[in-house]
């Protein structure tokens, strides 16, 4: 015990052992034991003070133990050497170092225009204050038909109000419900405005700034409506909006809130908001709406604010409570509901009915997939330019092994270089990025407004992230074949440094490009020639110079007198909604069964339709005559709404009367016509049952005009002017269906672009690579090819030997590339199309064969030129 | 370096190496120092001293045998080094100029 006491306190030495370099410590801490002895006698507190003072004093510069990294700190003194000979190599071969920095900055500009619209993507909604406690309803539908449930954005008013009403642990619960629209005028001055329904609760869950007006209030009240600064000064010009009444059509509204005009990243976009309590006041009225129930969840969007520290678990277990109960009383469908933060709305999965804005995780990985692949192309490059070239390094190499440098230094120097050519690459990627960036905006956002990709500094530490990450993944391959030479097998013979592994590496790498080129051509074409079959399809019906014209609302019998008298229209039709563009409507069908109910897509057509479109009549016709009031009471049908119902021969359809389920009345309608089966949806799915029920003025959407006119321009002038004198605040809109329809299927228009874009960009950095094979081949074999043509070769006899081996690589590609890209568009991109086109030779081998001409034309070129160089000048210094 | 200057307590240091032969340790270095001119020195002085001496290449330093003391833990003892001795010399020898320049009277009545 005694001699324990005689120790001072561990935490002490401890502290000594912290700082004191190893080599000065045992002796250090041994002498101011011994002092410690020597004081504990007089006082043990007075002994522990002054070893702990002395420790403290001990604290010196030459007694603190040196950092680790400190040893290694050479590197950092190397580091302007290793930039000096990196520079000077790149500078001395300019063929190799502009191909590198070339097919780097290429692929570089596609990376960090991803890190730019990705980034801009989850910067959405990240301004709200309350964000982190902000959660959505969201909705899964299954109905008993089909075998998987679908995702919605949106959810019913029910579910917000009984959260409200019967549940607790929220700060609030906004209602929103989207599609308000309306064309709101003060004075002279008429605006139409689109935006939401929003509950009073809006400004106290998000993060919006009220220029005027009151947030708590502001939508407390019905027929209360908040405009944005920018929908307020067209209206008001320079006027004060709040407190002034705006008059809709026979409504009138109180503007208690003009609100900062929106960021772009919010996923909830408006130009007005109409107070909630509105809708309600009016749904209230009618007994028979729907508003309210349980299976009303395709319009409304329920927002939760929870409390600090809230589990959203908690509030899931709500949902399913209430789900369990009223799923209970319908056998029909499953409606399943859960709660998704604000940080994952945009991207989010995929859902349907969006309240605004968003883009699927899945869409994104797809366009990171193919970004990458591009990438890694140039890096390959880089990697294989290096590698081919590092016989050249070698003697550098080894002069820095003999001097001492490690293994590790070796490897950092070349790092060190590629990222060198790497940061070069970003500054150039970051020139080409703003030339393709206004064409990504156009043709892969379509335009969007509220992606801006505009340039924020913080980009610029993602962009020296990303060249730093390029530079290393590129160049690390090299650098360890570099790191890992023989100083003295360098020196004895440099010619035997054979670098065999590199070699098989580096014809695997090329190998690999040319595959990609090859896959990502044959990917485009695929793309194009599917879009050309969509546009061309056979829909049974036609489409040719059929001009739509959106009603928007007004009477169509205004108009159609006026345009008959167009000597250009030769017929007209009204219709509820254009098939084949994407859009699909559906309504519930009965035959004699009251129980098998049948789900059609449903169409509102007049008599005229058929004509219009040319079908093709199976048994009877179109309808006698236009019902302009009332109900309908007949319908056309589709050879498949015959055989779901089971009827023997069209004739025998005719005059039978079929039921369109309705809430109060159920619609009786006799079947007048059968058509012969006919694309009413977008191709990609099955066809199915379709009637096309006698329409009534409500149900009309469009005219339907069959235009005939060699001056489209001039026509549309006369159709806008008799437009204008029907209605004066809608802008006239008319499309051709053939353009229609080619905007339904743009988004396979869009994915042939950009495999074309990739697959051009793969190819120029693939050929780019190849070409700098070639040149280093021929420039290393010069003295063989000399010596062969001096003993009698012929020039094709050199080519030949020479492209030899890149022959056999390209040959090698085509036969790894054609099979593989079959399978991926056969059964992962296209296996669920219906209608599509049979992948065939002609699409496999266009990749093939464009691959094939550029990379032949390239090493020919390079090849040609080594065969025709004078050998007398190649080996007169022999 | 500043050259071989000798500061004051470096020569007092060296000194006392210089006379402790063999059992020059920091410990016993400043003991020494303390009987004979009576200065409290700290320890940690006498380290930075010695760590500056050794590095002026005036003393070579090595680690003795491990002891029962101390807690079995090393001593590090210091030898003078040729240079040492003579920069050693090469003060006295200044000192001694010095000396020899005053004439007698200076001192008269204190002896």
């Amino acid at each position: 015990m005694s001699k324990n006491r005689e120790i001072p306190p561990r935490w002490m030495n401890w502290l000594l052992e912290l700082y004191c370099s190893k080599d000065l410590l045992e002796d250090l801490q041994g002498d101011l034991h011994e002092y410690y002895a020597r004081n504990i006698k007089k006082s043990r507190f007075k002994a522990n003070l002054i070893f702990l003072l002395d420790v403290i004093k001990f604290c010196r510069l030459y007694t603190i133990r040196k950092p680790k990294i400190l040893g290694q700190m050479t590197i950092f003194n190397l580091l302007g050497n290793y930039f000096k000979t990196s520079t000077r190599s790149l500078a001395r071969n300019k063929l190799f170092s502009s191909i590198n920095i070339l097919g780097l900055a290429i692929s570089m500009s596609i990376g960090i225009l991803m890190i730019t619209y990705i980034s801009e993507l989850l910067s959405f909604d990240t301004f709200h204050e309350k964000g982190e406690r902000i959660y959505r309803v969201q909705s899964a539908y299954k109905s008993v038909s089909s075998p998987t449930s679908s995702d919605f954005a949106s959810t019913s008013v029910f579910i917000g109000k009984k959260l409200k009403e019967e549940y607790s642990g929220f700060e609030k619960v906004l209602l929103m419900r989207r599609n308000f629209r309306a064309d709101i005028s003060k004075g002279e001055n008429t605006i139409p405005v689109r935006g939401h329904y929003a509950s009073r609760e809006f400004f106290d869950v998000f993060s919006f700034e009220l220029t005027a007006g009151n947030p708590s209030t502001a939508l407390s009240e019905p027929n209360s409506i908040v405009l944005t600064e920018k929908t307020a000064e067209k209206l008001f010009k320079d006027k004060q909006a709040i407190g002034q009444v705006v008059v809709s059509g026979e409504e009138s509204y109180t503007v208690t809130g003009v609100v900062a005009n929106l960021p772009t990243n919010s996923h909830i976009q408006f130009e007005a908001l109409m107070s909630f309590i509105t809708l309600e006041n009016r749904y209230s009225a009618s007994e028979t709406t729907t508003f309210y129930d349980w299976r009303s969840i395709w319009m409304n969007y329920v927002y939760l604010l929870l409390p600090e520290n809230a589990d959203p678990d908690l509030i899931n277990g709500y949902l399913r409570d209430i789900a369990v109960t009223e799923n209970a009383k319908t056998d029909r469908y499953q409606i399943n509901h859960r709660v998704e933060s604000l940080a994952n709305l945009v991207p989010s999965q995929e859902l349907s009915n969006q309240i605004g804005p968003s883009m699927s995780w899945k869409g994104i990985y797809q366009l990171v997939f193919l970004t990458l692949f591009v990438i890694v192309s140039a890096c390959f490059n880089y990697t294989n330019l290096s590698i081919a070239r590092s016989l050249r390094r070698a003697k550098e190499v080894g002069v820095r092994k003999v001097v001492g440098a490690g293994r590790n230094q070796i490897f950092t120097q070349f790092v060190f270089e590629a990222i060198i050519v790497s940061l070069i690459s970003v500054i150039m990627s970051f020139g080409l990025f703003s030339l393709i960036k206004p064409f990504f905006l156009e043709i892969v956002i379509d335009n969007n407004d509220l992606i801006t990709m505009d340039f924020q500094w913080i980009h610029a530490l993602y962009f020296v992230a990303f060249a730093l990450f390029i530079g290393i993944v590129a160049g690390i391959l090299p650098s360890i074949v570099l790191a890992r030479l023989k100083a003295i097998s360098i020196f004895r013979d440099a010619s035997s440094v054979k670098l065999m592994k590199g070699l098989s590496l580096r014809k695997i790498l090329i190998v690999l490009q040319f595959t990609t080129s090859i896959f990502l051509i044959i990917g485009s074409t695929i793309a194009y020639r599917q879009y050309k079959f969509a546009l061309n399809f056979d829909m049974g019906f036609t489409t040719e110079n059929v001009l739509n014209v959106a009603l928007q609302e007004n009477d169509s019998q205004l108009l159609i007198p006026e345009i008959e008298k167009l000597p250009e229209v030769s017929k007209i039709s009204r219709s509820g909604m254009i098939p084949n563009t994407g859009e699909v409507w559906s309504e519930e069908i009965k035959y004699k069964d009251p129980l098998d109910s049948a789900d059609v897509f449903v169409n509102y057509v007049d008599k005229n339709y058929f004509s219009t479109h040319e079908f093709t009549f199976l048994a009877g016709g179109s309808f006698p005559y236009d019902q302009e009031e009332g109900v309908a009471k007949f319908v056309v049908v589709d050879e498949l709404l015959l055989k779901r119902f089971h009827f023997e021969d069209p004739q025998s359809a005719i005059g039978e009367v079929i039921t369109v389920d309705r809430r109060l009345e159920d619609l009786k309608l006799e079947i007048i016509g059968v058509v012969s089966e006919f694309q009413y949806a977008k191709i990609h799915s099955e066809s199915e049952p379709v009637a096309l029920i006698q329409g009534t003025p409500v149900d009309y959407m469009h005219l339907n005009l069959v235009v005939k006119t060699d001056d489209v321009v001039a026509f549309m002038n006369k159709l806008e002017e008799i437009w204008s004198d029907v209605d004066r605040i809608h802008p006239f809109e008319a499309r051709f269906y053939n353009e229609l329809i080619q905007e339904a299927y743009n988004d396979q228009a869009i994915l042939f672009k950009i495999f074309g874009f990739l697959a051009f960009l793969a190819i120029s950095i693939a050929t780019m690579g190849l070409l700098g094979m070639a040149v280093f081949t021929t420039e290393t074999r010069q003295k063989e090819i000399s010596v062969r043509k001096v003993l009698g070769a012929s020039k094709k006899n050199l080519m030949f030997i020479l492209s030899k081996g890149f022959i056999v690589m390209l040959l090698i590609s085509a036969a790894i590339a054609m099979p593989l890209s079959y399978l991926f568009f056969n059964e992962m991109v296209m296996a669920d199309f219906v209608n599509r086109i049979i992948i065939g030779p002609i699409e496999l081998l266009s990749g093939v064969f464009i691959v094939f001409t550029i990379g032949i034309l390239t090493i020919g070129w390079q090849t040609g030129r080594a065969a025709r160089a004078n050998p007398a000048d190649m080996l007169r210094d022999e | 370096m500043k050259g071989t200057n000798l500061g004051e307590f470096e020569e007092i240091v060296l000194l006392t190496i210089a006379s402790l032969m063999s059992e020059a340790y920091s410990v016993n270095i400043v003991d020494e120092i303390a009987s004979i001119t009576g200065r409290k020195t700290k320890l940690g002085v006498v380290h930075a001293v010695l760590n500056r001496l050794e590095k002026k290449g005036f003393i070579t330093s090595e680690l003795g045998e491990p002891t029962k003391e101390r807690g079995g833990r090393r001593k590090r003892f210091f030898h003078i080094s040729h240079a040492g001795k003579v920069a050693l010399m090469k003060a006295k020898e200044q000192r001694d100029r010095l000396w020899s320049n005053i004439p007698e009277l200076v001192f008269q009545g204190i002896r």
